[in-house]
């Protein structure tokens, strides 16, 4: 499978690579066969770029933290929860809330290949598909969580999440301390991609303020 | 099929790397692979499952030598030639050589919210559920050829129903063209050390989805 082998590190330049060769093949075939429309990629692109990104999830977590009824529906059935606010996308049947305590640390992945709730947060970092998550995350997600510099009490129990199926998770942070009575708005700011997805904690007020 | 694909557990990858500020898309190419793998997607041409079968399905230094969108690319290359919605002379030739075949329907710009919306995998249930959170159940241990959302490391362990998440399309017959065979879907928990030893973490608890038939009472 030699003509398979893709040199992926030379993106720039003006010569284009095998790979940018391909796509650009089979775009153009697919095309005019009538299977695929341009204009729909474009949009498909432009919504990644611009719409669907972890600010969905951040404002999900941010009204959970201020709505304790609204939390409670969350954990209950992220789905209808999340489609009862009008400012995030709709994001499919499957999602599942998952919430962190002082006792409890969730992590998820998929060790599989890269399942993720795009809806929320968008698309996956390269990390979260990398082979050093998805083979550690399930065996040493304290080694981990190290990579990302978070370190955790030694008793605090850690739970991974796989996501071997359809249903996708988020991770419901802890919402840090001296944050009393701030927006949703505000408080969407501390909340990071990596605090919804277990590898990180939300933002401490000083933090955001550096 | 035991890929390099099912990675829970193994050593020797290194560390995580993030990158700090990384944009959606590294290159241009990769936002067309997406979008085009979708497109395909919603008109019809495959499910989702075929997509990660075909990627599985990879020589496995291709697999690991390769960035996300070029499996994507790769796989759908596979999945297209598969099926016959293309021919190796068009993919030589970069040009529409054959003739056309037809597809349900296509993703065009006007209905492009309605098709990213994800699906629905909820399916008719064929019948009652046969565990309830709370029930302590085993993996089974299976190794087929194909395709299974089973891991290695979750194979022949005790654990505990946690989740029921309803009847849904099962990954292991749809991915062998024998339709959606729906079956009912739990999470289930296992101690760590069930899985990794007891050296493990005592702390450390790791859940999977499982397909009924990957359980049986325990």
């Amino acid at each position: 499978m030699a003509d398979h082998d893709h040199d992926h590190s030379h993106e720039h330049g003006s010569e284009l690579s095998e790979t940018q060769l391909r796509v650009r093949a089979l775009e153009t075939i697919l095309t005019e066969k009538g299977y695929i429309d341009p204009a729909a990629l474009d949009a498909i692109v432009e919504a990644y770029e611009t719409k669907i990104g972890p600010r969905n999830g951040a404002l999900v977590v941010a009204k959970a933290w201020t709505d304790p009824a609204f939390r409670q529906a969350l954990l209950k059935d992220a789905t209808a929860a999340v489609g009862t606010l009008g400012h995030v996308s709709p994001v499919g049947d499957h999602l599942v809330a998952v919430e962190n305590t002082p006792q409890r640390h969730n992590m998820i992945v998929c060790t599989l290949c890269s399942c993720y709730p795009w809806e929320v947060l968008g698309l996956p970092p390269v990390w979260y598909k990398s082979a050093p998550y998805r083979s550690r995350a399930v065996k040493d997600p304290r080694g981990v969580l190290t990579d990302f510099g978070v370190k955790l009490a030694k008793e605090t129990e850690i739970r991974v999440w796989d996501s071997t199926a359809e249903t996708r998770f988020i991770v419901l942070p802890m919402r840090p301390a001296g944050t009393e009575g701030w927006s949703e708005e505000r408080l969407a700011d501390l909340v990071t991609r990596d605090s919804m997805i277990g590898t990180g904690l939300a933002l401490t007020p000083a933090e955001i303020a550096k | 099929m035991n890929g390099v694909h099912d990675m829970g557990g193994m050593d020797g990858f290194g560390k995580v790397e993030a990158e700090k500020d990384e944009p959606p898309f590294h290159a241009k190419w990769e936002g067309r692979v997406l979008g085009l793998v979708r497109s395909m997607g919603y008109a019809g041409a495959w499910h989702i499952d075929d997509s990660r079968y075909a990627q599985e399905t990879l020589p496995p230094q291709t697999y690991l030598a390769v960035s996300y969108y070029q499996r994507w690319e790769l796989a759908a290359e596979k999945n297209l030639l598969a099926r016959g919605y293309v021919t190796e002379e068009e993919l030589k030739a970069g040009h529409a050589i054959g003739p056309t075949k037809p597809l349900p329907r296509r993703l065009t710009k006007d209905v492009v919210d309605a098709g990213m919306t994800r699906s629905s995998f909820f399916r008719q249930q064929q019948g009652p559920a046969r565990f309830k959170p709370g029930d302590r159940v085993r993996t089974v241990n299976i190794n087929p050829l194909t395709h299974t959302r089973l891991p290695r490391y979750a194979r022949d362990k005790v654990g505990t129903v946690e989740l029921i998440h309803g009847c849904h399309a099962y990954p292991d017959s749809v991915a062998t063209g024998r339709g959606d065979d729906p079956q009912w879907l739990y999470t289930v928990v296992f101690d760590g050390r069930e899985i990794w030893g007891p050296d493990t973490d005592p702390t450390l608890t790791i859940s999977i989805d499982a397909f009924e038939p990957y359980l049986e009472p325990a």
